[in-house]
């Protein structure tokens, strides 16, 4: 007899998830979870944030605690896969072992950009995309005076954020004309400018860094304009890439992430995929979109399990997003690509909580709400089931 | 050792060993309680950690807070004794704590 076998490869957000679901879904052969960071599951969200800010453990970030794994019968290996054989049903791990699967599924995640500068090599530069990252960061913060990140997205600001509170001065240089050009309204940019002036942090916008000089260590990060700013160390966070070697290796069509359809099947019915690394296409927004989001990693990889055990789940929910910045609790719901109108509930220019609406034809079709959860869970519901709402209704806001 | 019984939509009764130092949430999921997610890992960002806390016990455990009463307040399935597991910081003193599970988690 023979014991069929789930052999999922990345054990962060999506594989994690994916192997208790597995187990939800009544698989009963063996679940091997394949990652190469040694650390249970842990999560990601809290690394730019709580880890950074020396406020939680790594202990307290695991996703579940390891006893889960031994209770529920998934073997969590430390190994990194060099290859897959799709025809012969095998995995090769890079110690030369290889591993049998019945059903597969790729939760490769994503890595942090590089900055492709010259000088991002000196010591003092770094990235933060796992705890190692972040411990590294932690200890060089402890003897740095100044900070300058590369990159005003989500991370580049947390990060600010974060290394405030380790009380360093913090530089962020982003290279467009706003921070979070990429993601919201100029006016939710302009907000958090000020939010970041405010504590201190110096903002510079339109910055295009030339260099990164130095002797063996950063000593100062160089822009376009001549300029030379003083940099104790230098963090990265210009975005990142999909994980999608392994699966365009095998064969599996890759569009920007691992192709995956509405079962979060990859090219290969035997092969599922979840998380960071896959993209699909989203009916709603007549696109095939690769998110990087938390919960959309756990609903793909709950769809990805029951797929496994031969059930059949759709990928349907509404993404969303959150940041923590300061005492600022930043909730997203839905995409806002194509909007073309913005209602606001709130002053961004003045207040510290508000709403920020989106509407593409006069649908509500995202929402960024700073300190507003109840509008957070207003927009969710409205934007799923395509309510129509009055623009009057959201400037008086259902948060009051 | 101390317990807390979740009971989920449709009766079925799931015990669960009470560990200080964890949240609700995260004593359901160590567990592999279904029908909590914990999506947000415990931010109180998400709200798919609702549980329904036994009014007998809602004195010791406490109620909800401003922001978790923002979170639930668009939930259909919200109660009185509604918390968002992953801002209960358990207690030993909660042994034969009952919670009742929502149909849907959203």
């Amino acid at each position: 007899m023979t014991i069929s076998q789930a052999v999922i490869i990345g054990a962060s957000h999506a594989g994690a998830q994916l192997a208790a679901s597995l187990r939800q879904e009544k698989w009963d052969g063996e679940i091997l979870l394949i990652g190469n960071e040694s650390a249970v599951p842990y999560q990601r969200p809290p690394l730019s944030k709580a880890y950074l800010a020396g406020r939680s453990t790594l202990e307290e970030l695991a996703i579940r605690n390891v006893e889960f794994y031994a209770k529920q019968n998934i073997q969590l290996f430390d190994a990194t896969v060099d290859a897959i054989d799709r025809s012969a049903g095998l995995v090769a791990l890079s110690n030369g072992e290889t591993v049998r699967y019945n059903k597969l599924a790729l939760c490769t995640g994503a890595r942090a950009r590089r900055l492709p500068t010259p000088g991002a090599d000196l010591a003092g530069v770094f990235y933060l995309r796992t705890a190692a990252d972040v411990e590294l960061i932690r200890e060089a913060a402890t003897t740095a005076g100044t900070a300058v990140i590369v990159g005003g997205g989500y991370i580049g600001l947390e990060t600010a954020s974060s290394l405030r509170a380790l009380g360093l001065e913090v530089t962020v240089l982003e290279a467009t004309e706003r921070v979070l050009q990429r993601v919201t309204a100029p006016e939710v940019s302009a907000f958090f400018h000020r939010i970041h002036e405010e504590a201190g942090v110096s903002i510079r916008t339109g910055a295009l860094v030339q260099a990164l000089t130095g002797e063996s260590r950063v000593r100062a990060v160089v822009l376009a304009n001549g300029e030379s700013i003083p940099a104790d160390i230098v963090i990265v966070g210009i975005g990142v890439e999909p994980n999608t070697e392994l699966a365009a290796a095998a064969g599996l069509v890759v569009d920007n992430g691992v192709l995956i359809d509405a079962q979060a099947r990859t090219s290969d019915p035997h092969i599922v995929a979840a998380g960071d690394c896959a993209s699909h296409d989203f009916a709603r927004y007549g696109r095939r979109i690769r998110l990087e989001s938390v919960p959309s990693a756990g609903e793909q990889a709950k769809v990805a399990a029951a797929t496994m055990c031969g059930k059949s789940k759709e990928i349907a929910a509404l993404p969303w997003f959150w940041s923590d910045q300061y005492d600022l609790k930043l909730q997203i719901a839905g995409l806002n690509t194509d909007y073309d109108e913005v209602i606001f509930s709130g002053d961004p220019s003045r207040d510290r909580d508000f709403t920020c609406f989106y509407l593409r034809q006069g649908e509500l079709i995202a929402a960024d709400c700073v300190n507003r959860p109840r509008d957070f869970m207003f927009s969710k519901k409205v934007i799923t089931q395509r309510t129509p709402v009055e623009r009057s209704d959201l400037m008086s806001a259902p948060a009051n | 050792m101390a317990v807390v019984t979740f009971v989920s939509h449709d009766g079925e009764k799931f015990d669960a060993p009470l560990k200080e130092g964890q949240s609700l949430m995260q004593v359901a999921v160590n567990e592999a309680i279904p029908g909590i997610d914990g999506d947000c890992g415990g931010e109180a960002a998400c709200g798919t950690c609702h549980v329904v806390v036994d009014p007998q016990w809602s004195e010791t455990v406490g109620l909800s807070s401003p922001e978790e009463e923002e979170m639930l307040s668009m939930n259909p399935e919200r109660q009185p004794t509604s918390r968002l597991s992953c801002q209960m910081a358990v207690s030993a003193a909660w042994d034969g704590l009952t919670v009742d599970l929502p149909e849907f988690q959203m």
